[in-house]
Formats: structure tokens, C-alpha cells, sequence
């Protein structure tokens, strides 16, 4: 019965996007977005939201109760598994996490409809009737191809299971995360085609999409950030990135949101970059739709592992080419009636921009190359990999000048200013840069790229407070808050990656019960192994004492730990965390001679990769925070709302005196 | 403006050519498998100790004495290898001379292996750390190779033999101066 | 069989069907698969090289960070082979003659890879000119 009801819903969401759809194109075509349909435009995005909501909420109530009568339930869950991996394991499939898609865009669409009253009522039209074109496509897949809701005519006893590497409380909300991240990047699409459909791309329309795209970007950093944490603790060799094309498929909608993010607060301000906004905004969603399609579709080397269904492949290409194509043509054949915005000279905050506009889209382009390069000669029968040799380098050539130009940015006036006015920062923040630079590079042997990392890192750690400096701090804006925050987070993160790469020291032996290791400044002793069960695992486990130093002694577990629904072997690693570093303990097999394989690695600074991410995200929240309470503020007194009276996201920095 | 509607025509094209990809290789089966660079080369020297007492061991010296031959690499944990047991045995009735590396395998295993699903093989070589697996090309378990009888590799199947493999591996066979 | 692959994949998509476990060998590894050369020197440099050489097994991990016996096998080679006075590069030759460019995560430049080291110096210079062009006026409008 709840299946049905999920169902239903799900169908009559379809149709009110239909409805929608049809409303907001009326509206969009008369010249004051008024037309007989269009009043009902607005009650039927909210309504679907509401519908969404209802079937997703099903469906998990029948992965709650294990209804093994609904195929995706029997193929997916397990009675024995713990219930929060029952419910986690509702969008932990194809299907359950489309759903979630959809109600995510669901809900964002009803949002719009009922707050948005900034845009002329005929873009806002022309951007929901994008936004029902854009989840209609998804109804469609999910309705058609991919329902959640399907019975099975014979009812199993008990379920396949999870995969045990799922079942991990980080990775429960891992993917949910990227997903409302990708739902906020085709809200900002949809705004981009509206503004673009309607004409009318205008600081008001970036102003309108900043908040949306802000908080999808907000969701992919933490999203990107976790998942590499997660990569690093289970998968038990100690590296947190790899370059492979499933983590580029999530980083590159990061870039291109990061872009978008930077180019709409130019064009908010200052009415300028008013065709590379919308190209952004086209480019940052297609990047979250090539990602899921080259996750999804099985056509990437790496996802054999997966029962990949070419029929959903097809169904995601199909929807990509109709937006991405759709959207791309139509603004080529609008490009002459987008006027070019406001110029500005080299030196001034939007020169900067533009370079980290050009530096961002270049990385983007490399990750997409290089991500995609070894399917192109494939299909000429010729096979090559790239991986971390090829992007670390060539993406830092782009990295590495854009932290640069990233000190200095912030402290740039708009349109016009001199790099004298700002001289005492910049010296400072060169300074230290070269400091650090000739320290580490005297100190140790240690790669370039580590080095300038290192030195780069400490500069902008510095640097990114200088737009504070001088600055009455309590009547500073939230949104410049969240600036420095944002970017002392790059700072950090860069730290401890190069950090990382340049310090790590790595022990691998076969120890014997009461065996000495050393890593560093850790030693570590083998006390026992014994075994252990858990619900549905059983594991072994290597019990050691460790100390920093000469200090105190920790214990550290780690498990090679074996589940049987379905069967796998994961690496459950111990990781004693200092101030300064890490370290990692993964215990392997036994080897004939009784000895246990353990793999020690003391990794310095590497929690400040994510640190940085978090204080990236936090930064946003910020930023967000600060423009959503003064949009509020702005609404209240809206009778004498001035275009240039706004909070920019870099708002111009007074002159140091 | 002239330059943008280029550049946005540009962008057009540019997403076609990837959505044609994408669409290419959508229709396209999926070869997971890593084709050995060495095929059509000589064979690098090994030695290998038997795998088993009942068959002598494998050297490179063995694949150059003349007659062509194929090389199995197989393993008693390999599931497909025991699926593929009988295409062995028909490849031998049709008189094919076969000899096999035995790859992370004990001399227990294998004698087991061979009993459960026969023994095509006249030399058998045991390669614990799979030196001769990586010498040749080769990135898994169950893989054929075709030695010409100077020892040139001409011919490399990947996964278990199939019947329809058979006619196809005998021709190699014959190719390769059999 | 840990296929730190199917991990991956679980770590950024959600539609996860777990490969069932294939069997395995019940062998010990080979001896330098877990075990690192005495030379820090000489265990630096096959670290590097490992980091940067596919495992032939899981398909989308370097053979220095997968627990697939083959990956094992592939260290061993890697690091006895440095141990007998190879270098790095002849090292990765060596695989690469046998398994093609695909064994190497680092692309060297040659008639098929060209464009992976064109394209970026391309995007240089095209970043170049859209700024040279954006800003070439000077502010003096608005």
C-alpha cells in the first residue's frame, strides 16, 4: 500500500511539472509574464515539492520496516543490518537516490516559487518553466526506467544486503550531500536559461542565482571533503586522493561552481562578465550531469565492478544532451542580444576575478581532459591512463598563480585601482612567501611542488585576513567574514596537502606479537591479535600501544574485518590524531610464519586537508548567512532599494591610510 | 560580438564531439581486459620449477624447440580455469601440444586441480610471485598464448576458452607453423 | 577480494551492487609485496615509481595502494628490480613494453598523447588573450 502511495505521488508530481512547465512558458512568452496558466505556475511547483516529499518518505518507511515485497528493498537491504543503514540504504541504490534527487529539486522549485519575488514576473516564469523542463526529465527517468516503488511478484525470504562499504555512518550522508549540491547547480541552470530565454541577464538575475549556487557550492565542498576523508580512512593505504575519474567526476562541478561563484558576485556588483556568467552557469550543471552519467553509465574503465544498466546510461546522455545541447544552442543564437558589461582595468578586483575565472575554467578543462582522454583512444583501440603524474602538475601550473593572484585579490578596488595603495600587504604576504620558500627548500629534500605549496600556503594563511585589516570588525558584513574564512580554508588545505606529500614517512613490516615498530616519532608495540564479530562481520584485530615521542602510550585497533552480506574484506584502520598530524595503522593478512603484516604511516598536517575543506564550507555558510539576512533586511525596507546599495560578496576594501 | 557567437558556436561543437563520444562508447561492449605489448615478440627467458611431480617444470628454452605450442596460465583458485578444463582437453585431442605456468599455486592445488578436471599439459611451471605471468603480458588468470616453435608469442587470448575459442586457437596454432 | 575499485565508486555514487568475492590464492606474497627495501634511497624512489603504476587487477588504483595479489607481485618487481641497481625509469619501460602505456598513470608525451600536452598550453594561452582582451581597454566606461 505505502509502495503505491509513493507511486501515485510520484506520478502526479510529473504532472503538475507538466502543468508548471506549461505555465511558466505562457507566462514567459507574454510581456508581463502574466497569461491564463500562469497563475497556477507558483502552486504547483509548491504542491510537488510537498508530493516529493511524501514518496521519498515512503520509500523509506518500507526500507524501515524491510518490505521485501518491493524489488529495490530485497535487492538492497538485509533484515539483519542495523537501522541506520536500513534507512541510509534508501538512496544508497540507482533508484532510492534518484528519488532523492528529484525531491531535493523538488523542494528547491517550491522554495523559489514561494520567496522569490525579486526577478521581472516574466523571467521568473521563463526560470521555472526551465526548472519543471529540467525535473521532468528526471520524473521521466525515474517513472520510466528506474522505479523504486516496484513489486516483486514473489517475496523473498531475506534481502541481498549492502555493500559493506556503505555501511559506514560517514558514507550514509556522503552522497545525499553531493546530490543537493547538484540540485543547487540546476537551479542556478534554470535561472541562467531564464534570464537568457527572457533577456534579461542583469546584476539582479546574478544577485537572485548568488544564494543558490552559494549553497550548492557549500554542499559540494563538504560533500568532496568527506568523501576524500572517507577514501582515506577505508580504504586503508593511506592516500585521500587519487585522480580517479569518479573523484574527478565530483570535483568538476566544484570548479565550476567555485567559477560561477565568483563571476555572479562581478556581475552582481559591478555588471560585468554577463555572457561568461551565464556560460558558467550552463557549464557548472552539465559538469554535475557528465558526473553522474559517467558514474552511472558504466562507460569509464573503473566502474566494471558495477552492474551498470546501458539502458540508464542512454536515459542520463539523452537528458544531458537536451539541456546541456538545448541550453548551449540557445545562447548561441541569443549571443548578440546580451549587450558586453562594464570594462574595468587590469589592476582591480575584477582583473582578479577574471583570473581566477580563467585559472578555475583552465583546471576544469585539464580534469575534464585528462579524465576523459584514455575513452577517446579507446575508441580508437588505444588504451593509456593518466593519473596524479599528469594532474598534479599540470593542474598546479593554473593552482598555483591563481593563490597568488588570491592574496592580493581581496585587497583590490573595483574597476580601477593602483598596486601602490596596497603595497605594505602585498610586501608582507611576499615576504613570508619567500621565507618559507627558501626555509623549506634549504631544510629539506623535498619536490617543487611540495615546496611552492608549503610557501604558497603560508603567504595566503596571512594574506586572507588583510581584507579585514583596519576594518571596524563588528560592522564588518558577515559575507566578507566568510571571504577570508573561505580562503584562509585554501590555505589551509594546501598546507596540509603539500605538507603531506613532503613530510609523510611510511613503515610497512611483519611483526610478531610483542614486536617494537617504528614510524617517526611514533613506536609502537604488537600486544595481541584476536579475533571479533560483529553483526554481520567478523574481523581480526591487532591490538597496539603506540606513543609520540617518548610520550605517553595510545591504543590503536585496527581490523582487517570480513563481512558475509554480501561478502567483501575491508581495512578497519586506527588513526591517532595529534595537533600536528596523524597517524595511520592498517593491519593486513597473517602471513605463514605467524607473523601479522602491518602498515604504519605517519602522515604531519594531513587533518588540515579537511580542516581546510570544512573551513571552506563554513565560510560559505557564512557568506550565506550574510546575504540571506540582508536580502531579508532589503525586502523589509524594499521602497528604497538602490541597485549598488547591495553587500557584495567582496565588498571594496577601504584604503589602508 | 562576433567573436563570442564563434566561441559559443565553438562551445556547441565541442559538446556534441563529447556527447558523440559518450554515445559511442555507450554502444560499445566492454573490454576490461589489458592486451600483452609482447605479442609478436620473442618470449623473455624464464625458468621455472614444476609445479607438480608429475609433469617437469618450464623454461623459455622449452617454447623455442621448434614446434609451436600454447601456453596456458592458469591457477587451481581460479574459477574460469576449471570452466575452460575441457576446451583444454579438446585442443589436445585436436593435437595441440600444451604446456602451462601455474600462477601463486601449491604443488597440493594443483595436483587436486588436475585430477578434478584433467591434465592437457606436458610441462607445468610454478610461478609463486607471478614473474612469468608480468614477463609475458599477461594481467590475469586464465590466459592462452600462442608460441611459435622459435619462440615468438603470435597470438594471446584473454579470459577462459570458450568451445567457439577452440576452432580459432587451432588456427593460430596453425599459423604459427603448426 | 577488497576491490578498492568498488570502494571508490561507492565513495561518490550510490548505486552499489557488491562484486561477489572471487577466489583468491591461498600463497603468501611475494617477498618485497609488504616489505620495504633497507635503502631509504633506493625504497623512496619505488615508492614514487609504485604510486604512479596501475594494478593490472582492480583497474583504477596504483599497485601502491591495493591489496591485489597481483598488485603485490607488481611491487616486488618494482622494488627488486630497483634493489639490482635499475632505475625508476627503466623499471616503468619495462612494464610499459609488456602491458603498453596503460600500466603508467604518467602519460609520456608521444604520437597518441599529444593532445593531453597541447590542450593545456592551448588553454595558457587562450586564458592570455581573454584576459589581455577584457582588460586591454582600461576602465575608463561606466
Amino acid at each position: 500500500m505505502i509502495a503505491e502511495i509513493g507511486l501515485a505521488a510520484l506520478w502526479l508530481s510529473a504532472a503538475l511539472a507538466v502543468l508548471q512547465l506549461l505555465g511558466g512558458f505562457a507566462g514567459a512568452r507574454a510581456a508581463d509574464g502574466v497569461a491564463p496558466l500562469s497563475a497556477l505556475v507558483r502552486p504547483a511547483a509548491t504542491l510537488q515539492a510537498f508530493l516529493c516529499s511524501i514518496a521519498f518518505l515512503s520509500l523509506v518507511y518500507l526500507f524501515a520496516v524491510t518490505d521485501l515485497s518491493v524489488r529495490l528493498v530485497a535487492i538492497n537491504s538485509h533484515s539483519m543490518k542495523p537501522m541506520i543503514f536500513k534507512l541510509s540504504g534508501t538512496w544508497g541504490n540507482h533508484e532510492g537516490s534518484m528519488l532523492l534527487w528529484v525531491t531535493v529539486m523538488a523542494m528547491a522549485g517550491g522554495l523559489i516559487a514561494l520567496i522569490e519575488r525579486r526577478l521581472a514576473e516574466r523571467t521568473m516564469m521563463a526560470t521555472l518553466a526551465a526548472q519543471a523542463f529540467v525535473a521532468l526529465g528526471f520524473y521521466a527517468f525515474l517513472i520510466l526506467s528506474s522505479n523504486p516503488f516496484e513489486r516483486l511478484t514473489e517475496v523473498p525470504a531475506e534481502g541481498n544486503g549492502l555493500n559493506p562499504l556503505l555501511q559506514d555512518i560517514g558514507l550514509a550522508f556522503h552522497p545525499p550531500t553531493l546530490y543537493i549540491g547538484y540540485v543547487g547547480l540546476s537551479v542556478a541552470f534554470s535561472f541562467a536559461v531564464g534570464a537568457l530565454l527572457t533577456r534579461a541577464v542583469t546584476p539582479e538575475f546574478a544577485r537572485v542565482m548568488r544564494p543558490w549556487v552559494l549553497a550548492a557550492w557549500i554542499f559540494l565542498t563538504i560533500g568532496i571533503t568527506a568523501g576524500s576523508y572517507w577514501a582515506y580512512y577505508e580504504l586503508g593505504w593511506g592516500g585521500w586522493w587519487f585522480w580517479d575519474p569518479v573523484e574527478n567526476a565530483s570535483l568538476m562541478p566544484w570548479l565550476a561552481a567555485t567559477a560561477l561563484l565568483h563571476s555572479a558576485s562581478v556581475l552582481a556588483a559591478r555588471d560585468a562578465l554577463r555572457t561568461w556568467t551565464i556560460m558558467l552557469g550552463v557549464i557548472a550543471f552539465s559538469m554535475s550531469m557528465v558526473g553522474t552519467f559517467l558514474v552511472r553509465s558504466g562507460i569509464l574503465t573503473s566502474v566494471h565492478a558495477f552492474a551498470v544498466d546501458p539502458e540508464r546510461g542512454s536515459f542520463i546522455l539523452g537528458l544531458l544532451i537536451l539541456y546541456i545541447g538545448g541550453a548551449l544552442v540557445i545562447f548561441a543564437l541569443r549571443a548578440n542580444t546580451i549587450a558586453e558589461g562594464e570594462r574595468f582595468s587590469l589592476v582591480s578586483r575584477e582583473g582578479a576575478l577574471v583570473v581566477n575565472n580563467i585559472a578555475l575554467s583552465a583546471i576544469l578543462g585539464i580534469v575534464l581532459l585528462g579524465t576523459l582522454y584514455p575513452l577517446l583512444t579507446e575508441a580508437f583501440d588505444v588504451r593509456v591512463s593518466v593519473g596524479p603524474p599528469y594532474f598534479n602538475p599540470v593542474g598546479a601550473i593554473f593552482f598555483l598563480p591563481m593563490v597568488l593572484v588570491l592574496m592580493v585579490g581581496p585587497l583590490l578596488r573595483w574597476r580601477r585601482d593602483e598596486f601602490s595603495r596596497i603595497i605594505k600587504p602585498v610586501a608582507l604576504a611576499g615576504t613570508i612567501v619567500l621565507a618559507v620558500l627558501v626555509g623549506v627548500a634549504l631544510l629539506n629534500d623535498i619536490g617543487i611542488l611540495s615546496v611552492l605549496g608549503l610557501a604558497l600556503a603560508a603567504g595566503l594563511a596571512i594574506a586572507s585576513w588583510a581584507p579585514l585589516f583596519k576594518r571596524a570588525l563588528l560592522r564588518t558584513p558577515l559575507a566578507v567574514w566568510g571571504m577570508c574564512l573561505a580562503h584562509f580554508g585554501v590555505a589551509v588545505a594546501l598546507f596540509g596537502m603539500a605538507a603531506d606529500s613532503a613530510f609523510q614517512k611510511e613503515r610497512l613490516v611483519a611483526a610478531s606479537v610483542g614486536d617494537v615498530v617504528e614510524v617517526g616519532p611514533w613506536t609502537g608495540r604488537l600486544d595481541s591479535v584476536n579475533a571479533l564479530a560483529g553483526q554481520n562481520w567478523t574481523a581480526m584485530q591487532a591490538n597496539m600501544m603506540i606513543s609520540y615521542d617518548g610520550g605517553p602510550e595510545r591504543e590503536a585497533r585496527p581490523q582487517s574485518r570480513n563481512f558475509w552480506t554480501p561478502q567483501m574484506e575491508t581495512s578497519e584502520v586506527a588513526l591517532l590524531t595529534r595537533w600536528n598530524g596523524q597517524l595511520y595503522v592498517a593491519v593486513g593478512n597473517q602471513a605463514e610464519d605467524g607473523r601479522w603484516q602491518l602498515r604504519l604511516w605517519w602522515k604531519p598536517f594531513v587533518t588540515f586537508i579537511w580542516y581546510g575543506g570544512l573551513l571552506i564550507a563554513l565560510g560559505g555558510a557564512l557568506a550565506l548567512v550574510g546575504r540571506v539576512i540582508g536580502d531579508l533586511r532589503r525586502r523589509r525596507y524594499a521602497t528604497d532599494v538602490d541597485d549598488h546599495d547591495e553587500l557584495p560578496l567582496e565588498p571594496e576594501v577601504q584604503p589602508a591610510s | 560580438m562576433k567573436t563570442l557567437r564563434i566561441l559559443l558556436w565553438a562551445a556547441v561543437l565541442i559538446a556534441s564531439g563529447l556527447f558523440g563520444l559518450f554515445g559511442y562508447q555507450l554502444t560499445q561492449p566492454r573490454d576490461e581486459f589489458v592486451q600483452s605489448a609482447l605479442v609478436g615478440q620473442e618470449i623473455p627467458p624464464f625458468d621455472l620449477p614444476a609445479a607438480t611431480a608429475s609433469r617437469p617444470g618450464l623454461t623459455s628454452a622449452d617454447l623455442a624447440d621448434g614446434s609451436p605450442k600454447l601456453l596456458n596460465v592458469f591457477a587451481s583458485w581460479c574459477v574460469p580455469c576449471a570452466a575452460e578444463a575441457p576446451q583444454l582437453e579438446a585442443l589436445e585431442r585436436e593435437g595441440a601440444q600444451i604446456v602451462a605456468v601455474a600462477i601463486r599455486d601449491r604443488t597440493e592445488d594443483v595436483d587436486r586441480f588436475l585430477e578434478l578436471y584433467g591434465n592437457p599439459f606436458t610441462r607445468i611451471g610454478r610461478d609463486d610471485i607471478s614473474e612469468v605471468q608480468l614477463a609475458i603480458g599477461s594481467s590475469g588468470v586464465p590466459e592462452t598464448f600462442v608460441i611459435a616453435g622459435d619462440g615468438t608469442i603470435t597470438y594471446q587470448h584473454i579470459g577462459d576458452i570458450r568451445p567457439e575459442h577452440v576452432p580459432e586457437l587451432l588456427e593460430e596454432l596453425r599459423k604459427a607453423g603448426a | 577480494m577488497k576491490t578498492v575499485l568498488t570502494a571508490l565508486l561507492a565513495l561518490f555514487c550510490a548505486a552499489i551492487f557488491a562484486a561477489p568475492v572471487a577466489a583468491q590464492d591461498t600463497m603468501p606474497p611475494a617477498p618485497y609485496a609488504y616489505q620495504q627495501l633497507d635503502d631509504p634511497a633506493l625504497e623512496e624512489a619505488a615508492r614514487v615509481l609504485m604510486e604512479t603504476l596501475r594494478c593490472l587487477k582492480c583497474q583504477s588504483q596504483s599497485i601502491a595502494d591495493s591489496d591485489a595479489p597481483m598488485a603485490g607481485d607488481m611491487r616486488h618487481q618494482v622494488r627488486s628490480r630497483i634493489q639490482a641497481g635499475e632505475t625508476p625509469d627503466e623499471v616503468r619501460d619495462w612494464l610499459v613494453e609488456r602491458y603498453g602505456d596503460y600500466v603508467s598513470y604518467d602519460p609520456q608525451v608521444s604520437a597518441t598523447t599529444w593532445p593531453l600536452f597541447v590542450v593545456p598550453l592551448l588553454l595558457v594561452l587562450f586564458g592570455g588573450l581573454m584576459f589581455w582582451r577584457r582588460v586591454g581597454r582600461k576602465g575608463e566606461s561606466a
